[in-house]
């Protein structure tokens, strides 16, 4: 029954919806991701015919938009604060903050699911996982990122240098992709691995510290999932079972009788919008924290896309 | 936050805590040792090899460590290209910028845009005049290889040098192997070298006889104790310990040493009974006196 059930999630709301309303977030997040991508790689060659302007130069870890607009990964940038070392420029300044805005409005985690090129990895592992119906025996604690945060602020001090960068596989594809790969396919094949036959979300869910640095960033932003309709919950599971953090619905979906929700307050919330897309009776939509208890009231949904750009 | 987030603070039993303890001491050991996989991985994957030259004003190795971002930007400002990014696997830290002189040196642009680009210092917006970048130090490596050292006229390296006539110049120097001709022997001063790299590039030898090193593998460094006395002398205006005192060599009487070229004077047996004296005259007295 529970493998079947793991087969055949979505399905429902595929037949109700059709399938491109039931993908309809996915789809719009894996063009957000490979747009951004695709930008940095197609700027060196339409420099010539911009008349010399890059549209995106850099990678994640800093960049430079139209030429003027500098963006730089503030997770990056405190790596090497910690160290005392970097006196950074104004522009590598601006950009931290400007990126720091935009993910405080938006929500964190939001790079995870919108940005983030990993993120394509870990969901085809949970994917397949899901079809081939694995079961996590890893128990590896969702907090374990957190600590991983803290290793990653540390190490600058302990062993010299901004040492995750290393191995950040995040970074490793964007430099990859725009200056050679390398070696680094091993790290994204492991990761890929990993999430298939070790861990259920294993990279984004519990160990990877940007996603725990942007979850930090998380706890205030007023664009949230909402579970509107959470009345007609039918109890289908399929919301559990495609979550990456499945921790965060329960108390939005099932809080009525405790006062939760019906707003997902949790900062590990990466508003992919998976959820929305799976239920085959619209509970979930996307909205603001300021409607939680109080969703018959207002319902406002200001249906966002960002095209996210770190 | 975690999985077993569900111990609920209240009411909890032994058991609950002891599970919640072991658990977060499980996780802290796991990533401890992570710590320590990536630490010691660090401390081989930064270990920057000799031919490895970072771009220009980029700080101390130590500290660029901590600085560069890794994000790439001076290696996309470069107008031509010759920055690479070290690679996993590489001995070069990942995503940090850095060339190799013999594959493509630097072209050394006068506004410097690797420079301008870097968001953080890592490389120093300081440097505003690429004559003071000090990417490296030329060093010449082989004598026994280099065609000039062989008596032949090459001087390639002395023609492409950016910084021409300073950086790297010719020493004019008798070919005793022919015994008619001159070598004309490449030089290069340390004062005015901007480690650019397009000496080796250029050198026509299969491998190159000059090179450029990393400032750590191509100079010495002087004991912070150190002291030059003719320094200190100069400085102070006078010897700072015992005062000078007149040279002279303990001979038997009758016995004189010419430093300037006669040797031993043996004035018993009568050669230049005069000479020697003002030889001694001049030699004994320094320029204190008189």
């Amino acid at each position: 029954m529970a493998t079947s059930k793991y087969e055949t999630v979505g399905a429902e709301a595929i037949e109700a919806k059709g399938w491109l309303k039931a993908h309809k977030w996915l789809i719009l997040r894996r063009v957000s991701q490979l747009a951004i991508l695709g930008l940095f790689v197609i700027s060196p060659y339409l420099v010539e015919v911009l008349d010399e302007l890059w549209i995106a130069k850099g990678t994640l870890s800093s960049s430079v938009i139209l030429g003027v607009i500098p963006l730089t990964d503030p997770y990056v940038l405190l790596q090497g604060l910690v160290s005392g070392d970097v006196v950074p420029e104004v522009a590598g300044l601006v950009g931290a903050l400007i990126v720091l805005v935009f993910y405080l409005l938006v929500g964190g985690r939001v790079y995870c699911s919108w940005v983030c090129p990993v993120n394509i990895i870990t969901d085809a592992a949970a994917w397949l996982r899901r079809k081939l119906g694995l079961k996590d025996k890893s128990h590896l604690a969702r907090s374990t990122r957190y600590w991983m945060l803290g290793l990653t602020l540390i190490l600058p001090l302990a062993v010299g240098g901004i040492v995750w960068e290393l191995i950040n596989p995040v970074s490793l594809v964007y430099r990859g992709v725009l200056f050679g790969i390398g070696m680094a396919w091993i790290v994204l094949v492991g990761i890929f691995l990993f999430d298939l036959l070790i861990s259920n979300d294993g990279w984004c869910g519990r160990i990877c510290p940007v996603g725990a640095f942007y979850s930090l960033l998380t706890v205030k932003s007023p664009l949230r999932v909402v579970a509107s309709k959470r009345e007609d919950c039918d109890d289908c599971m399929d919301c559990y079972l495609v979550c990456p953090e499945v921790q965060v619905i329960k108390p939005a979906l099932k809080g009525a009788e405790r006062g939760l929700g019906p707003v997902i307050m949790s900062s590990e919330c990466t508003n992919c919008g998976r959820c929305i897309d799976v239920c085959a009776r619209d509970v979930f939509k996307f909205g603001s924290r300021f409607t939680n208890n109080q969703v018959e009231a207002t319902g406002a949904s200001s249906q966002h896309h960002n095209g996210a750009k770190a | 936050m975690s999985d077993s987030g569900n111990g609920k603070g209240k009411g909890s039993s032994d058991l609950s805590r002891r599970r919640f303890l072991s658990g977060v001491l499980k996780t802290a050991c796991g990533v401890g040792l992570m710590g320590v996989g990536i630490g010691l991985y660090s401390e081989k994957a930064t270990s920057l090899p000799a031919l490895a030259i970072r771009p220009p004003g980029a700080i101390p190795e130590d500290e660029f460590l901590n600085a560069c971002i890794r994000c790439g930007l001076c290696v996309q400002d470069c107008p031509f290209d010759m920055l690479k990014l070290g690679q996993i696997g590489d001995e070069v830290a990942a995503g940090t910028p850095y060339f190799t002189a013999r594959e493509a040196p630097c072209e050394m642009c006068e506004d410097i845009p690797c420079v301008v680009a870097c968001p953080t210092n890592a490389l120093d917006h300081s440097l505003t005049n690429i004559e003071d970048a000090r990417m490296g130090l030329a060093v010449l490596v082989d004598q026994k290889t280099c065609i000039a050292f062989l008596g032949l006229r090459c001087e390639v390296c002395f023609n492409v040098c950016p910084v021409q006539g300073k950086a790297l110049t010719l020493n004019y120097e008798h070919n005793v192997r022919s015994g008619k001709h001159a070598r004309f022997l490449p030089v290069v001063h340390e004062e005015y070298c901007t480690g650019c790299g397009l000496c080796e590039k250029v050198c026509i030898l299969e491998e190159a006889a000059i090179r450029v090193l990393p400032n750590r593998l191509a100079k010495g460094k002087l004991g912070e104790h150190y002291r030059k006395g003719w320094e200190e002398k100069d400085r102070a205006g006078g010897s700072l310990v015992t005062p000078d005192i007149k040279h002279q060599y303990n001979l038997p009487e009758g016995v004189q040493y010419d430093l300037q070229g006669k040797g031993l004077i043996i004035e018993s047996e009568g050669i230049g009974v005069d000479k020697p004296k003002r030889s001694i005259r001049a030699f004994g007295t320094g320029p204190e006196k008189k």
